[in-house]
Order: structure tokens, then C-alpha cells, then sequence
């Protein structure tokens, strides 16, 4: 398991390889369909939110209201992270992520993103809400609640330890197109 | 509150919360075939946590918690009205109570009113029988795995598929192919043979109120799930689609008949969070016991 701090350095995800376990202890973002539709169409980060040397989730999350009026993560775990394919490649560039969290793999665009400008794709669990939740600390902010709606929203989260797997690096390797080549290599001895 | 809608709103808790016995098995399974030390193994066992997690918890297994489709089996005179009131009602309660994220949006307007109750949402399908018995059964369906479902319209010519068994087992095989790990697997399949566009999915989700261990009555489907779950797990596909020894954790077959113009196959793909429970009903509506 390698032991990721946010900001992260270029150095460091540059050094990572696809399969290799990481956990990551810092600030997410959480950003999905809308947040990528409004930065694509040149849209601006609110003041205070920076995703230099920063990670970016594709989560949806349930969040509660806690008794003393804090927020509380229910249920975060990751979406299909394939619908952001057409804009990621952007957002990468122009907003210096270093990470994207989702699930489901993504396309060749963001692939060549993360080769060029030093950027990772990491596969967090999908499905796993609860156990995902539970790295979730703190959140001490929202961004766009009143615009996008709770699940769109760019939440902050503090996380400790969030595990997720490196499956597309820096290099220009993706263990999807990996595994799609050789499942369907196997499959053809079947039928 | 009713007592029927008590029994529908814990119904929902529990089907949100908690893996049925059956499929935790399945998945304990999994976990022991794939090789140590590898992320395959990895996921298999933050899965497993999950599960325990949000048993212990109330909280829902998955923050997706999907299309809500109830199967209604009952005797004649069952009020249907009556029936659907108090779900719906059931679902704006869960949904307040967190066990259901607010989840149903206006596909026109984008809009997302917080309760869940919506045209097509929940979702109903009542069955008539003898017996007095009143059986509730629910499955919660999330998006990335009802995403990856495929209907193939035989023959297809790509996939070298015929209008027969084989070809059928081709088109499921290519279905798996096609979802690699997009639809959260290890999955889970249900499949209809025949029908119409409409009834040939209907009836493949259907196949997924079936146990894991049962056997089909159909010899030849019996074998023909038991080729499509070896054959899957052959593909190196894994579990979350990182490689590995499990693709598939079951595949449930059905067959309707069909036109003879029309030879559809309609797959259903479940994710390994496969939300099923069901409930009996004692007459005052409360529950009598727990289907699986």
C-alpha cells in the first residue's frame, strides 16, 4: 500500500504504475456530471476551492445534518466515471489534477491527459459506500449546493487512508484496455 | 402509520442494508478463490467489510440505491390501490429516514423533488394467486449495473450468434464481455429468452428474484447457466474489472415464448451489491417472515 498526502507532486504520481494499492489521506473534491459540464464550458472554481496537486472524486454522496448542525458523510462511494470522459482531459489541464478517483475506468483522452500532464486515474471500490464513508472524516464545506443540487455539488471531504487502486498512470498504461484485450482474447477460445 | 406500511418501510431498510444470506455466501466464495495478495483479492475483501458495515449500520450497502421494483404476489380481492398508496408512502418515508438516497429525477426538467415518488418510480408488478398468502418481494437495481444491460436481437451476425441455444450463449457471453467491470462485478445475471423488447427485460429481472443456489427446472437452461457462470469466470475479467477469477457470481435463465419474426435475448446485469429481500404478510400486515 503506498501513502498518498494531499497536494501530491508530479514526482510522485509519476512514480506511480498501474495495480499498485494506494491510500490517501488529505482533501477530495467530489465533482460529477454537472461540475465537468460547467468547467468545460469555461466555468470558474468558487473562491477557496483549489485542485492544484489536488484530487478530484466522482462520487455522488449522501450526506446528512448532524444534531449540532455538521455535515456528515452516509454513503460515498464511487459512480461510472466514463460520462466525464469528453471533458476530464480539460479539467486535468487546466485545474493541475494530479488524481481522479471513480470507478469503471476512463477513455484515451484522459488517458493521454495523464501523460502529459502528470495525472493518475484511481479505481476506488464500487459499491462500497460504507466502507468508503468511514475514511471520510470531516466535511467542512460545500460548493454549488444551491446550483447543482446535493449529489452534484462539489463537496470538500478530509479523508484518512481512502483506498483505491492505480488502473490508469502516468505512463500511458490502463489495465482496462489491459484486461478488455485479454478477456476478449479468452472468450474467443470459448465460442 | 399502517401496519402494511411498517412492514413495506422496514421491507426497504432491510433490502438497502443487508445482503441476502445466499449471495454473501456466493461472495465469500469469491473471496477465497482469488490469489492472495492480488487487488482482485483486495476488493473482495473491502466488499466484504462493506456488507458487515452497513448491516451494523442501517445504512445503505451502496449510496446508488437504484430503481425500487416490488413483486406483489397475492390472493383474489387483494386492493391493489390500497397496496401501491402504502408503498409509496413507504418509499417518501425511507427516503427521509436515509435508507433510500433521493434517487428518482424528472427526466425532462432535471428535476429531483426528494421523495422518490415519481411516474414509473416505485415500481409495481402485481401477480394474482390461490393461496391467501400475500408475498412482497423488492429489488433495488443502481444505475451503473442496469447501464451495462443488453438485449440482442437474433441472429446477429458480428457475434456469429444463430436462432438457437448456442447462439443465445453467445449473445449472454458478449454481454459480459461488453461490461467488463462497469457494472460493479462480480454481477450477477438475469436472462430472458424470447418475448417481446418490453417483457424480454421484464421477465430477465424477474430471473433475479431467484435464489443463487436454486436450479432451474429446464435442463437445458440449468446447464446452460451453470456453462455461463464457468465460461465467465475463464475470461480473467474479476472482480471491479482488475483481473481476476471471479466475473460472475450466478446467471439466471428464463425463456417466454415469441413472435416468429422476433428472437430476443435480454440480459439483466446485477451488481455483486445485489439488493433482494422479500417478505410473507400475516393478515393484519404485519410480517409473517423473510423470503430469502
Amino acid at each position: 500500500m503506498i501513502e498518498l498526502q494531499t497536494p501530491i507532486s508530479e514526482d510522485q504520481i509519476r512514480a506511480l504504475k498501474v495495480g499498485d494499492e494506494v491510500a490517501i489521506t488529505g482533501t477530495l473534491f467530489t465533482g460529477r456530471d454537472a461540475v465537468h459540464k460547467y468547467l468545460h464550458e469555461g466555468g470558474k472554481l468558487p473562491p477557496g476551492v483549489s485542485f492544484q496537486g489536488g484530487i478530484l472524486y466522482h462520487c455522488g454522496p449522501v450526506i446528512i445534518k448532524d444534531e449540532a448542525g455538521n455535515w456528515k458523510c452516509v454513503a460515498a462511494g464511487p459512480t461510472t466515471s466514463i460520462r466525464e470522459e469528453p471533458y476530464q482531459w480539460q479539467v486535468i489541464r487546466d485545474f493541475g489534477l494530479r488524481g481522479v478517483i471513480g470507478k469503471g475506468g476512463m477513455g484515451d483522452k484522459t488517458l493521454q491527459a495523464c501523460k502529459e500532464y502528470g495525472c493518475v486515474y484511481l479505481h476506488a471500490i464500487g459499491g462500497a459506500a460504507q466502507v468508503l464513508a468511514e475514511c471520510v472524516k470531516r466535511v467542512p464545506n460545500v460548493h454549488f449546493m444551491e446550483q447543482f443540487g446535493a449529489p452534484e455539488a462539489i463537496w470538500e471531504f478530509e479523508v484518512v487512508r481512502f483506498p483505491a487502486v492505480v488502473t490508469m498512470d502516468a505512463h500511458g498504461n490502463s489495465l482496462h484496455k489491459e484486461v478488455l484485450a485479454a478477456s476478449q482474447a479468452e472468450l474467443a477460445k470459448y465460442v | 402509520m399502517n401496519l402494511l406500511q411498517d412492514s413495506l418501510l422496514e421491507l426497504i431498510r432491510r433490502t438497502s442494508a443487508e445482503i441476502p444470506e445466499d449471495v454473501h455466501r456466493a461472495i465469500l466464495a469469491a473471496l477465497e478463490r482469488e490469489r492472495k495478495g492480488t487487488i482482485a483479492e483486495s476488493a473482495m475483501k473491502i466488499i466484504d467489510r462493506n456488507i458487515a458495515l452497513a448491516k451494523n449500520k442501517s445504512q445503505p450497502i451502496c449510496q446508488d440505491t437504484g430503481s425500487i421494483i416490488f413483486y406483489i404476489a397475492g390472493p383474489v380481492g387483494l386492493d391493489q390501490i390500497a397496496f401501491e398508496a402504502a408503498a409509496k408512502e413507504a418509499v417518501k418515508v425511507a427516503t427521509k429516514k436515509g435508507y433510500l438516497r433521493q434517487n428518482s429525477v424528472d427526466s425532462l426538467t432535471g428535476k429531483n423533488d426528494g421523495t422518490n415518488v415519481g411516474p414509473g418510480s416505485p415500481t409495481l408488478h402485481f401477480h394474482q394467486h390461490r393461496s391467501p398468502e400475500v408475498a412482497v418481494r423488492l429489488i433495488l437495481k443502481g444505475g451503473g449495473c442496469e447501464n451495462v444491460g443488453a438485449q440482442y436481437s437474433l441472429p446477429n451476425e458480428k457475434l456469429k450468434a444463430n436462432r438457437d441455444l448456442d447462439g443465445c450463449r453467445k449473445a449472454i457471453l458478449d454481454a459480459v464481455l461488453q461490461a467488463q467491470g462497469k457494472g460493479c462485478g462480480p454481477g450477477i445475471l438475469g436472462v430472458c429468452i424470447g418475448g417481446d423488447r418490453a417483457t424480454g427485460y421484464e421477465h430477465s429481472k424477474q430471473q433475479l428474484l431467484r435464489r443463487l443456489d436454486d436450479t432451474n427446472p429446464n435442463p437445458d437452461l440449468d446447464r446452460l447457466e451453470k456453462d455461463i457462470v464457468e465460461t465467465a469466470n475463464k475470461l480473467g475479467i474479476g472482480p471491479m474489472g482488475f483481473g481476476g477469477q471471479t466475473t460472475l457470481l450466478g446467471a439466471k435463465i428464463g425463456v417466454l415464448n415469441r413472435l416468429p419474426a422476433s428472437y430476443f435475448v435480454s440480459v439483466s446485469y446485477m451488481c455483486w451489491a445485489y439488493r433482494r429481500q422479500g417478505v410473507s404478510l400475516a393478515p393484519d400486515g404485519g410480517i409473517a417472515a423473510w423470503l430469502y
